[in-house]
């Protein structure tokens, strides 16, 4: 470790002369285009997506400053032809398309809006919970060794290869009351079984709650059997010789080792509840009345059905600082440590 | 029902993964505070009887017993063992301390208790200062020694080690080769080790088991092992250079092939008859007799040097003998050169003699 370490420091006192920039120039120069793209895509177009959404935009973006009688004030003139007098406009500067934080401000104005949001966070709860607890209880299960794994993991994988939807109208089939669970079940002969959560205003979340795990828990089931298997199998026997249940040895030393992937897991199925769009288009749209709202659904709303743009920008810019705001603290504890270690 | 004297005695052990037959009907019987080591080439089956010893895997058929007591469907915690990895199988989240407690804990055992153990595990493996260190902050030396320090805490009667070693280098492995020996002579308890370096069981053992295919070819002593071999396997696998071979006939009391005649004087045969038969006779290059004490060895013969191998110590001259290649260990010193003609000895008494066919000891 030592050696190691000051072979590097010599390795570097060797370069440094040369400045900094100037290091490894091809491989900067070839990474131009990748770093431009970035730089345009997320970052100009995050940034462009912000500024509009202080904007009166709605069917197309406005000119951010365009030029518009603010004030104009007459002056008054001889005509130099026949000398009458007469007045001239003089019309005012620049003004802006500004509005400033209006469309927040009729952002959180709109229930719909409160409503996706406290829609997306009962869904988010509880899909981020439900997924990496069945997710990690499922590949928990099927590590220990049973038949037909590879059967098992295809069928639950399978539906992670379907679009949401596709699945989204599958549940809804399932879910509906005519044809779906309830009506199996009243032909059972219970006939006042009820299970119509896609219709109920109360249950909707979790209508779509269940498709969205059925949909997403495969996935995290695979990256976390992949993290199982990649556990040292010395360290199962190791717990064993010390007479350690197996549940303890899952919680105490397996999860913890687990990290990584269960970092991986959360970004991944975080990604999905943010953006939970087409699974509630597929089965609800959103409905019964406004019930089943989401940020996402807002968003695309304003901006391509009721040509608000500004409006469903002011709502992404929203979606994004949520994120950020979790996220960057998180990321910085999770990757930023590590160095100071 | 079984009052014998044995730490660990192993019965009639069948071990199969499917088809394939990984034990077969493997008896072993270990005394208490021995040091039995498992020697065998990769895929033997050495960690396949230890796994079973320390109930890892269920054997096939047979029996299994730990200090007297039937332990064949116990649990690998109750049969009193404990049990050091190859990859230490550390917890890697938890701290040296955090290790060796850990399995201690979850059997509410009482803290002071705990404490004491602790301390003189620590003591003992000189680990006091690592206590609140994490295992990735460790070398690979002090992780070995965490991971016995977590079998020593369990203050248990037979000690397993799969490998312990083979993940060092060639000089830490000498130093923690000793270490354990120590460990040994101070806690005196059973241990089984398995290893594939030869140096290890000979310097190590009490006695070796020289496995190959699921079977133990030979159990004994390292002195036995290396001198009186009982089939070609293992007169092969231990000594470093290997044995040289000969085939060759038994023919009225001696090895005979070609024009090389060694009379099998003070050899001492397994049987008090030997009939003429095919035989392979193996001389170790060691126990080949150069120099001035040629002229008192029993038999004696002409070589031609074809090619010298110095080795520092010891210089390995090979040489032809009845038209085979043939390894003789000189000192390091020799002066000897390529297509020199060289007066050699053989003792019969140090040689061993096998059957062609069974390859066993004659
Ligand atoms: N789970 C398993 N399924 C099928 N065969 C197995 C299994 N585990 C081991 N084997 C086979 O059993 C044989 C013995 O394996 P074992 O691990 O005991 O070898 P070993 O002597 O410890 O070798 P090494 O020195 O390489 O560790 C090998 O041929 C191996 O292929
Ligand atoms: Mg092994």
């Amino acid at each position: 470790m030592t050696v190691a370490d000051t072979g590097t420091a010599s390795a570097t006192r060797v370069h440094r002369r040369r400045p900094r920039i100037l290091r490894n120039l091809a491989s900067k120069t070839a990474s131009i285009p990748m770093v431009a793209t970035v730089l345009v895509i997320f970052i100009g177009c995050t940034l462009w997506t912000v500024i509009y959404s202080f904007t009166k935009s709605r069917l197309l973006p406005v000119p951010l400053f365009e030029t518009m009688p603010l004030f104009s004030i007459p002056v008054p003139h001889l005509l130099a032809s026949d000398g009458s007098w007469d007045f001239t406009l003089i019309t005012g500067l620049k003004s802006s398309s500004f509005v400033g934080t209006d469309q927040y401000d009729r952002l959180w104005g709109t229930r719909r809006w409160i409503v996706s949001i406290g829609n997306l966070g009962i869904y988010g709860l509880c899909s981020m919970t439900f997924s990496l607890v069945i997710g990690f209880t499922l590949a928990a299960l099927l590590d220990r060794k049973i038949r037909f794994e590879n059967a098992f993991r295809t069928i639950i994988l399978y539906p992670f290869a379907l679009s949401f939807i596709v699945t989204g109208l599958v549940w809804q089939w399932i879910l509906n009351p005519n044809f779906g669970i309830q009506k199996v079940v009243r032909d059972l002969g219970f006939e006042n079984f009820v299970f119509d959560p896609l219709y109920n205003d109360k249950y909707v979340v979790y209508g779509i709650l269940i498709a969205g795990l059925w949909q997403g828990t495969g996935l995290v089931m695979c990256l976390m059997l992949a993290g199982i298997r990649g556990i040292d199998e010395d360290i199962w026997k190791a717990s064993r010789v010390e007479g350690i249940p197996v549940w303890k040895t899952y919680v105490m030393i397996v999860i913890p080792m687990m990290r990584p992937v269960f970092v991986t897991s959360v970004v991944i199925i975080g990604a999905g509840i943010v953006k939970v769009y087409d699974l509630v288009v597929a089965q609800t749209s959103g409905g019964p009345g406004i019930s089943s709202q989401m940020p996402a659904l807002y968003v695309m709303d304003k901006m391509f059905k009721d040509q608000n743009l500004a409006q469903g920008f002011a709502a992404s810019t929203v979606m994004l600082m949520t994120v950020a705001i979790i996220l960057i603290p998180w990321a910085y504890f999770e990757f930023g440590r590590k160095k100071n270690v | 029902m079984n009052t014998n004297n044995f730490s660990v005695q192993i019965k009639d052990l069948d071990l199969a993964f499917g088809p394939v037959k990984v034990l077969r009907s493997l008896d072993l019987d270990i005394n208490h505070g021995e040091f039995l080591v498992l020697l065998g080439s990769s895929g033997c089956g050495k960690s396949t009887l230890l796994n079973c010893i320390a109930g890892l895997l269920e054997p096939t058929d047979g029996q299994i017993f730990i200090n007297g007591e039937n332990v064949t469907w116990k649990e690998p915690s109750e049969r009193g063992i404990g049990m050091v990895f190859q990859s230490y199988a550390l917890y890697p989240q938890m701290t040296v301390e955090g290790n060796l407690t850990f399995g201690l804990r979850n059997a509410r055992m009482p803290k002071a208790e705990i404490q004491k153990r602790v301390a003189r595990a620590a003591e003992i493996l000189q680990i006091e200062p690592l206590l609140q260190r994490k295992p990735g902050a460790l070398s690979g030396g002090q992780r070995q020694r965490v991971a016995s320090g977590r079998a020593l805490v369990r203050d248990v009667d037979v000690f397993l080690f799969d490998e312990p070693l083979s993940n060092l280098d060639a000089k830490l492995r000498a130093d923690l080769r000793v270490e354990i020996k120590r460990l040994h002579e101070q806690l005196q308890n059973t241990m089984i080790y398995v290893t594939h370096d030869q140096i290890e069981a000979m310097t190590l053992a009490d006695r070796i088991a020289i496995m190959k295919g699921g079977n133990i070819m030979q159990l004994g002593t390292p002195h036995e092992i290396y001198n009186k071999p009982l089939n070609k396997y293992v007169a092969d696998f231990i000594g470093s250079p290997s044995m040289n071979f000969l085939d060759g006939e038994f023919k009225g009391g001696a090895f005979v092939k070609g024009d090389v005649r060694l009379p099998m004087k003070g050899y001492e045969f397994q049987a008090a008859q030997t009939p003429d038969q095919a035989v392979t006779i193996g001389i170790r290059p060691e126990h080949v007799i150069t120099g001035e004490l040629v002229a008192n060895a029993p038999v004696k013969m002409e070589a031609k040097v074809e090619l010298i191998e110095p080795m520092g110590s010891d210089t390995l001259v090979w040489v032809r003998v009845a038209g085979e290649p043939f390894r003789i260990r000189v000192d390091g010193q020799t002066q000897l050169r390529n297509r020199e003609t060289l007066t050699i000895g053989i003792d019969p008494a140090r040689a061993s003699l096998f059957a062609r066919e069974s390859e066993v000891r004659l």
